[in-house]
């Protein structure tokens, strides 16, 4: 099933007389349950196609879908809704409420979801669980290394059980080992849990770890094809 | 999002940031700390002088000669000569006014008494045998003079207790005779410490006969006023229509506009009082209230820069699926919450003031001060603090709700 689709989406920046066009004329689709990299070289548009596809942002021209909704057909309000139920974000720079505790940091999606607050400590806690950091349930955010913030990051994506996983440079403020961590999570999350995963990265290696790849340069697609000898890693969190 | 959750994560961004918080409010406490003493220390004046009115005996009417003056400027007659021995004679009459228990004339003005080489600035104050009564008085020692004495016009003299002291020391005054226009008083009797009772101060007070008074001290064949006692609380009004209308009668007055004298009740008093204190405690809550405005441009200011400070947060928690208005009211909230809070300390700080100050009052400078509760002003302070939060917290609010995700989440 189709869950992305974008045609001629071309995202231009007002920040001159004539604009900066970030990505021009991109098209694509993305079925449900799809593990996708999106690669480029820093400048390339990948990070602008990104809060397009999240409805973080609008597209100038062009038209996207997602589940057969575009934008313009939504309210602001409901827009806040799809990012709420239906989407979950990962950043680089991980984007914790860097004082309040792990729990309160993956229950903040539910604050904002309709979920009835009786569940919410339950949903955050097994959303903690899945990544491996249950005995850090009460720590402070800053406290944590690099790694067990993106894990933190990636439960609170996942509490409201999203559709598509956005991760956008997730390894690009970690060192080896803990960028394998989360990999290793966001393989099992999309194979295990079935959760389609859109992963936005500059370096090939960690793009090969997903089924498929669609190279960007210069706000075009390069190429889209699917990865042979996909890297797989497992075991790393959960021996 | 669900208020009760908005309540939390305001109250999270107030606490994380706990000093800079407090300096926020410091403005809005000041502010509402001024208000809540200016308005108890108001209210604890105006019941003072209220309780000094009651002082004289709230039954208690004056007729006062002359015309009503209009208003603060307009200077009326005040010792004009129109109250006579015959207006005393009809307005004891029961006929006349059968609801006036006693009518007292007064007579009063300054004068120098001496003795032996002691020169003391007294007031005379010419007054019959009810005196006690009206004013609640009672000499010390010694006794008051009495019916006969009037009759008589008897040089005897009853002294407030600064009298005694200027003239006669330590030594014992009772008994003694006192110079005043060249006749010598005999002192009968010597008042307690008593102060400022209604206009008067009775510690600085000579009490004649009044027709002493009339006769050899001022030289005059009227009065000053007349003190008419009406014989319950529900009988006031009828007092004043009926002494009114007697003395138009006495004086063949037809047109109410050219009464020659009026009559003033404890509750006109009391009033006219009230609406000074009322409007001097107005000015000082004005000028008070102006801090509060200032403050509230210290928080709009604050939150402003807290706004830009949180840019990354906004951004994170719209990706995160809060609405504008989730965010608007997380910021107004936090306004809102910071102001309240610095209000209710204001009015905690205000009140212990207030009490502390109406402690030193009593016990100190010895006024008859009572310490009361601004409720009103206390409740006022809340609504007013938290609505500063609402008035200079929404523009900050809106520009936290319009910040867009990306923008957000890009700024470093």
């Amino acid at each position: 099933m189709e869950l992305i689709r974008t045609e001629n989406v071309t995202k231009i920046y007002e920040d001159g007389a004539e604009g900066t066009p970030a990505i021009r004329g991109v098209s694509f689709s993305i079925r449900k349950g799809e593990f996708i990299a999106i690669m480029g070289p820093s400048g390339s548009g990948k990070s602008t196609l990104l809060h397009v596809l999240g409805f973080l942002d609008r597209q100038t021209s062009g038209k996207y879908w997602f589940h057969g909704k575009s934008f313009d057909e939504h309210s602001g309000a409901e827009i806040a809704r799809v990012r709420n139920e239906k989407m979950g974000f990962v950043f680089q720079a991980f984007n914790l409420l860097p004082r309040a505790s792990v729990l309160e940091n993956v229950k903040l999606p539910l604050l904002y979801s309709s979920v009835p607050d009786s569940q919410w400590e339950e949903q955050a806690r097994k959303s903690v669980d899945s990544v491996g950091l249950s005995h850090r349930m009460n720590h402070e955010a800053y406290r944590l290394s690099g790694g067990e913030k993106q894990r933190v990051a990636i439960a609170r994506a996942l509490v409201n059980n999203p559709e598509v996983i956005f991760a956008d440079e997730p390894t690009g403020n970690l060192d080896s080992k803990s960028g394998a961590v989360v990999m290793d999570i966001l393989q099992k999350l999309n194979e295990t849990d079935k959760h389609t995963v859109i992963l936005i990265t500059h370096e090939t290696y960690t793009a090969e770890h997903a089924e498929r790849i669609i190279r960007i340069h210069d706000g075009e697609i390069a190429s889209d094809a699917p990865v042979d000898g996909r890297h797989r890693i497992r075991g790393t969190l959960f021996k | 999002m669900h208020i009760k959750y908005s309540f939390h994560t305001a109250l999270a961004g107030i606490t994380t940031h706990k000093s800079r918080s407090t300096l926020t409010v410091l403005g809005i406490v000041i502010g509402i700390t001024a208000i809540i003493i200016v308005m108890s220390l108001g209210q604890g004046a105006q019941d003072l002088i209220l309780n000094q009115v009651q002082g004289m005996g709230s039954r208690t009417v004056v007729v006062i000669p002359g015309r009503e003056p209009k208003g603060p400027a307009d200077s009326a007659q005040i010792f004009s000569d129109s109250l006579k021995e015959r207006d005393l004679a009809l307005l004891r009459n029961k006929i006349n006014v059968p609801t006036a228990s006693k009518v007292m004339p007064i007579l009063f003005g300054g004068e120098t008494g001496s003795y032996g080489g002691e020169t003391f600035r007294l007031t005379i104050f010419g007054a019959s045998e009810d005196i006690p009564e009206f004013f609640d008085l009672a000499p010390e020692q010694g006794i008051f003079f009495t019916a006969e004495d009037i009759r008589s016009r008897a040089d005897v003299v009853v002294i407030g207790d600064r009298i005694r002291e200027e003239l006669f020391g330590s030594a014992d005054a009772l008994g003694q005779r006192i110079r005043v226009k060249d006749r010598n008083f005999r002192v009968i009797g010597i008042l307690p410490k008593k102060g400022q009772v209604s206009f008067f101060n009775f510690d600085e007070t000579a009490i004649i006969p009044y027709t002493t008074a009339q006769q050899y001290i001022f030289s005059i064949k009227y009065f000053h006023r007349f003190f008419i006692e009406a014989d319950s609380e529900a009988t006031i009004k009828r007092t004043v229509e009926d002494a009114t209308q007697t003395l138009r009668n006495a004086h063949s007055i037809t047109n109410p506009d050219k009464d020659d004298f009026f009559i003033q009740t404890q509750a006109d008093l009391a009033s006219r009082l009230g609406v000074i204190t009322d409007v001097l405690t107005l000015f000082l809550v004005a000028v008070a209230a102006i801090s509060l405005v200032v403050g509230g441009i210290g928080i709009m200011n604050i939150m402003l820069v807290s706004v830009t400070e949180r840019t990354r947060e906004i951004g994170l928690r719209k990706a995160l699926g809060a609405t504008d208005r989730d965010i608007l009211i997380q910021f107004l909230l936090e306004a809102m919450m910071l102001t309240g809070i610095g209000g209710c300390i204001g009015i905690i700080l205000g009140v212990s003031i207030a009490f502390g100050a109406s402690l030193v009052l009593t016990r100190v400078i010895g006024f008859g001060w009572q310490f009361s509760f601004p409720l009103n002003a206390t409740l006022i302070a809340l609504g007013v603090s938290t609505g500063i939060g609402l008035v200079f917290g929404i523009y900050p609010a809106q520009q936290a709700a319009k910040k867009s995700p990306i923008e957000a989440l890009r700024y470093e």
